[in-house]
């Protein structure tokens, strides 16, 4: 297997290839588009612009899956607005124009790391734990959700998890309780090398909290609204423990004891 | 070479291309150089520069808008700082050779004064004052409202700099025609317009403003009527060289532009949907010139036929 090269971001016309449906509301899209395949790493993002009326500026997504062999990218999200509708609606054959991939993504310098996300915050770490079992690498995944029917997740993370832990808030699956609620046993006996979290803020801030007590490294990946996604418009600026740094650019992927401090 | 078609001349900066980038919108013009040949533009008008670093307004800083057609923006001038572009931004941007114009703001006409004084080095190519930020408290939006204060603040930047001063004008007043006086008189060598619109937004279900500084400045396809309305009022009350900006997209909105009579013109938020977008507009320039006989651009500004 061969590291994606480093290249600077490119414009691409990406055809849609599937759109499936995963849970009330939530989709994943996969695309033909081959330069981002080849350059994506995991954490990046794209601006996806969708061409419908109505709809303006790009939308920032995470890249959920990237495959060099077969071109392809896919995207995960949640139809919340007018922009994630005309995504939804888009239908195999069609097109949308990808901006990428941009920001700085996780570290693949990690062998046992646990990857922690809720809701949409997994569709980065899918990505990750992807490129990382690629490499050889024994990712660890702890997923929350409300319910068990939010963690439809775990299907996707199988092929490339060593394990899978689950809580949900309900204690329909798993653990009941938020992912902190299990976090700290986990940390202790796990034998992890590193933590990476995405998802809402709190819970990520609650994460990287047990990381630290227990002396792991851990990456947590923001997000901001944002308007050109190359660190031009300032939109998406936050304070850092070295000052002001856009999340599009020096991020979106960040140390933890850089953002939360 | 081409792009003769659309070389001029601004206040005596050499332009390959009579497009340039508005300020805010492009950075620095480095973060577009893997989609734009920064060279070919007629100039960048960088982040906007104030003499202490600032760390602009918090909370939600940029909304769509306008049923897709605009955009509002609230950053409130984030930016390092004067020494800190000085010493560290503007050295590195040598490379590209572009066109560099630094947009300054203050809080007092002396401000201007001090930051154009600053600015006076090589590798700046001008000075655009702006007098119309509509997302700070102090100055801003106030000296681009009163002609007096408008005419204060040029005069005390031009008697600080060598380079061209020119003047960013604030679509929020009642007559565009009256401050394009004032600065002409006091000095200015050149306007640019439009800056933003004052706009808002409200979450309805949280019934709170979208913004977190509750109003912000409006931009994009939806503001262009207005500023083709306002750079011909412009050009009707001063001889001053115009740049034209707002709400241009394509090289169909920067010909109506050059009609109304912009020398040149200034592509803003339409940068953030096509990073390439000044490129294409080049291109397109250039094939209208070409297949109406036009052998340079000069000869399309003010053709407006009534």
């Amino acid at each position: 297997m061969t590291l994606p090269e480093m290249k600077s971001k490119v414009m691409e016309e990406a055809q849609v290839r599937t759109q499936k449906r995963l849970a009330e509301g939530v989709y994943r899209l996969e695309l033909s588009a081959p330069e981002h395949a080849r350059h994506a790493l995991p954490g990046q993002f794209v601006q996806v612009q969708v061409k419908s009326p109505g709809v303006f500026l790009r939308r920032p997504l995470g890249l959920a899956e990237a495959d060099t062999e077969s071109g392809s990218v896919a995207l995960i999200y949640r139809e919340v607005g007018k922009g994630t509708a005309a995504l939804a609606a888009l239908r195999p054959g069609e097109q949308v124009n990808l901006l990428g991939p941009l920001g700085q993504g996780f570290r693949m310098d990690v062998q046992h790391p646990l990857l922690v996300g809720g809701g949409m915050g997994l569709s980065p770490l899918l990505c990750y734990a992807q490129h990382l079992w690629r490499h050889g690498a024994q990712p660890e995944v702890l997923m929350g959700g409300r319910t068990a029917a939010e963690l439809f997740w775990q299907d996707l993370f199988a092929p490339y998890a060593a394990a899978i832990h689950l809580t949900t808030d309900d204690g329909s699956l798993g653990r009941q309780g938020f992912v902190t609620a299990l976090l700290p046993e986990l940390l202790a006996e796990g034998g992890y090398d590193s933590v990476a979290a995405c998802g809402p803020e709190i819970m990520m801030r609650g994460v990287a909290k047990v990381a630290q007590e227990q002396g792991l490294p851990c990456e947590v990946s923001l997000e901001r609204r944002m308007g050109c996604g190359l660190g031009a418009c300032l939109s998406c600026a936050i304070d850092t423990a070295h000052g002001r740094r856009k999340v599009c650019k020096d991020g979106p992927v960040f140390p933890a004891e850089e953002v939360f401090c | 070479m081409q792009d003769n078609l659309l070389s001029t001349s601004f206040c005596g900066i050499r332009m390959n291309t009579p497009v340039l980038t508005a300020s805010g919108t492009f950075g620095f013009g480095e973060e577009f150089a893997d989609f734009v040949a920064l060279s070919r533009l007629g100039g960048v008008c960088v982040k906007g520069t104030t003499l202490a670093p600032r760390r602009g307004n918090e909370g939600v800083r940029i909304a769509e808008t306008a049923g897709g057609a605009g955009m509002l923006n609230c950053i409130g001038l984030e930016n390092p700082g004067a020494d800190i572009f000085l010493q560290e931004t503007l050295p590195r941007l040598t490379k590209y050779s572009m066109n560099i114009i630094v947009n300054i703001s203050g809080s007092t006409p002396e401000d201007y004064g001090t930051l154009a004084e600053k600015l006076d080095v090589p590798g700046v190519a001008a000075i655009e004052l702006n007098i119309s930020c509509p997302n700070v408290r102090e100055g801003g939006i106030v000296f681009g409202t009163d002609p007096r204060a408008a005419a204060q603040v040029t005069a005390e930047a031009k008697s600080h700099t060598g380079k061209p001063v020119i003047v960013k004008l604030s679509p929020n007043v009642t007559d565009i025609k009256v401050m394009a006086r004032a600065v002409e008189e006091a000095g200015a060598d050149a306007i640019s317009l439009i800056n933003t619109l004052l706009g808002m937004e409200i979450d309805i279900r949280t019934r709170k403003p979208v913004l977190g500084n509750v109003t912000g400045g409006l931009s994009g396809p939806c503001v262009k009527p207005v500023a083709l309305r306002m750079v011909y009022e412009a050009r009707q009350a001063v001889s001053l060289p115009l740049i034209g900006m707002g709400g241009i997209t394509c090289w169909q909105d920067a010909v109506q532009f050059f009609l109304a009579g912009a020398d040149a013109v200034a592509v803003g938020t339409a940068n953030f949907v096509n990073p390439a977008v000044t490129m294409e507009i080049c291109d397109g320039l250039e094939a209208y010139l070409q297949a109406n006989g036009m052998k340079n651009i000069r000869e399309l500004i003010g053709a407006l036929e009534q």
